[in-house]
């Protein structure tokens, strides 16, 4: 739906097609989103992509954004953006690869505030960009550790509570650093909850 | 800071391509099925990455200067230039956009492609440029020629360069493609056709501004961008001299 009082339509979306690492995707990555000054839990976070036959997506390009240890954004919108951690922009990318596995290094982000009452479980905002997504797909992804948080989170409460696993992903030990497991289906059997914001 | 219950899609789904579009044979098994769950508009919507002049560099917005090993790309110099604006006419300052193209030929620097046409050892094709206060950009760069694909028998895509901006928000986020006014490959192309609504597909064909033009220098493009935005305000800001 759309409000009828705006004066300017909005430019349509495309795929972003299967050739835009040379463009998006700079030399050295981006998907290390903490340096040694961020402050935070390190956490790695990695999956596949799958399409709905189960087959593994080798070009897809997922955009994170997510809020800082205290669950500030740094961004001048955040009204806490002072308190922001310098250190942390809080954007970062990681492409899949031939078996569709994506990695991502990051910090725990806090809980980050709903409405001025309710609070938000600590979540990761990611955006899916692949061929065959002529629109980009916009998902969450959360954190099995934060049970008591994520029961209460105003966001999963909307979401069917048979489709609420497909937005956390499972913590595993690995070598004593935390390692967050979270596959994104786009289609079909278990499909990802994909969002319209 | 108002309620956040109300509101509706920040995209216009008459405007933007459905995730199924079957003539597009990749959409195929990876558009989602499932209708999207409507998501309020929380902090974590309406901030989004920061981006100032420090990440862009002083050759960023010309591809036909940024990668010379030897002379100048070979192909049709052109200058693309135009506003980012959100949906009430605003400019949008400092927005990111990022450009990355097929070189004269038809052929990206990129593994993936095997198209049997030249590459240009003076050309990768990929830039930056960040909007002005006037929500303002320009680059220059070669026109793309334009390549086959495998989607179905004897399928070309048009000449287009893709382009992803980044707005003051993460919904505002965009990535889309130009074209060029006059392609005969235009009507054909499903990618272009995934759009429902023909005065969208014709806003991504830019049109031939003659005083852009640069006198034998380079033909010139505009093309204006509209973001989408917030359906509400609830934040605080400063530089906001309208209401909703």
């Amino acid at each position: 739906m759309t409000m009828s009082n705006e004066q300017y339509p909005q430019t349509p979306s495309q795929t972003v097609g299967p050739f835009f690492h040379f463009g998006m995707v700079p030399e050295g990555g981006a998907n290390v989103l903490a340096s040694d000054e961020t402050h935070g839990e390190r956490i790695l976070i990695r999956g596949r992509v799958l399409d709905g036959e189960g087959v593994a997506v080798p070009d897809a390009l997922l955009e994170i954004w997510q809020a800082d240890a205290n669950g500030c954004y740094n961004h001048p919108d955040d009204p806490r953006h002072a308190q922001a951690d310098p250190h942390f922009r809080g954007f970062g990318r990681a492409d899949t690869v031939d078996d569709g596995k994506f990695a991502i290094q990051t910090i725990k982000p806090g809980p980050v505030p709903f409405d001025g009452e309710r609070m938000q479980a600590p979540h990761i905002n990611v955006r899916i960009f692949s061929r065959g997504l002529l629109t980009h797909a916009y998902t969450r992804i959360y954190f099995s550790d934060e049970e008591e948080a994520n029961a209460a989170d105003p966001v999963l409460n909307l979401v069917d509570p048979e489709r609420r696993h497909t937005l956390i992903a499972r913590r595993q030990e690995q070598g004593g650093a935390p390692v967050y497991v979270f596959d994104i289906k786009l289609q079909g059997r278990d499909e990802t909850v994909f969002f319209d914001p | 800071m108002s309620a956040l219950s109300k509101r509706l899609s920040s995209l216009d789904w008459t405007i933007h391509p459905p995730y199924l579009h079957p003539p597009y044979e990749s959409t195929l098994h990876r558009a989602p099925h499932r209708p999207l769950v409507p998501l309020p508009q929380t902090l974590s919507e309406l901030t989004g990455p920061v981006y100032g002049h420090d990440d862009i560099g002083p050759l960023d917005n010309d591809l036909t200067r940024n990668a010379i090993v030897n002379g100048a790309p070979i192909g049709e110099r052109i200058i693309v230039t135009g506003r980012v604006l959100d949906e009430r006419g605003k400019p949008v300052p400092n927005a990111l956009i990022e450009i990355w193209q097929a070189n004269a030929a038809g052929r990206y620097r990129h593994l993936v492609d095997q198209h049997d046409a030249p590459i240009d050892p003076n050309f990768t094709g990929a830039g930056r440029v960040l909007t002005d206060a006037n929500g303002e950009y320009r680059f220059t760069t070669i026109r793309p020629g334009a390549y086959p694909w495998r989607n179905h028998p004897n399928a070309w895509r048009p000449s287009h360069i893709h382009l992803s901006i980044f707005g003051r928000a993460f919904i505002s986020r965009l990535v889309t493609q130009m074209y060029f006014p006059g392609d005969p490959l235009l009507p054909l192309d499903p990618i272009l056709n995934g759009i429902p609504d023909e005065k969208g597909r014709q806003r991504l064909i830019a049109s031939y501004d003659h005083d852009v033009t640069e006198p034998e220098w380079a033909l010139g493009y505009r093309f204006d961008i509209v973001l989408n935005g917030s359906r509400m305000t609830p934040f605080e800001n400063p530089d906001a001299d309208d209401d909703e």
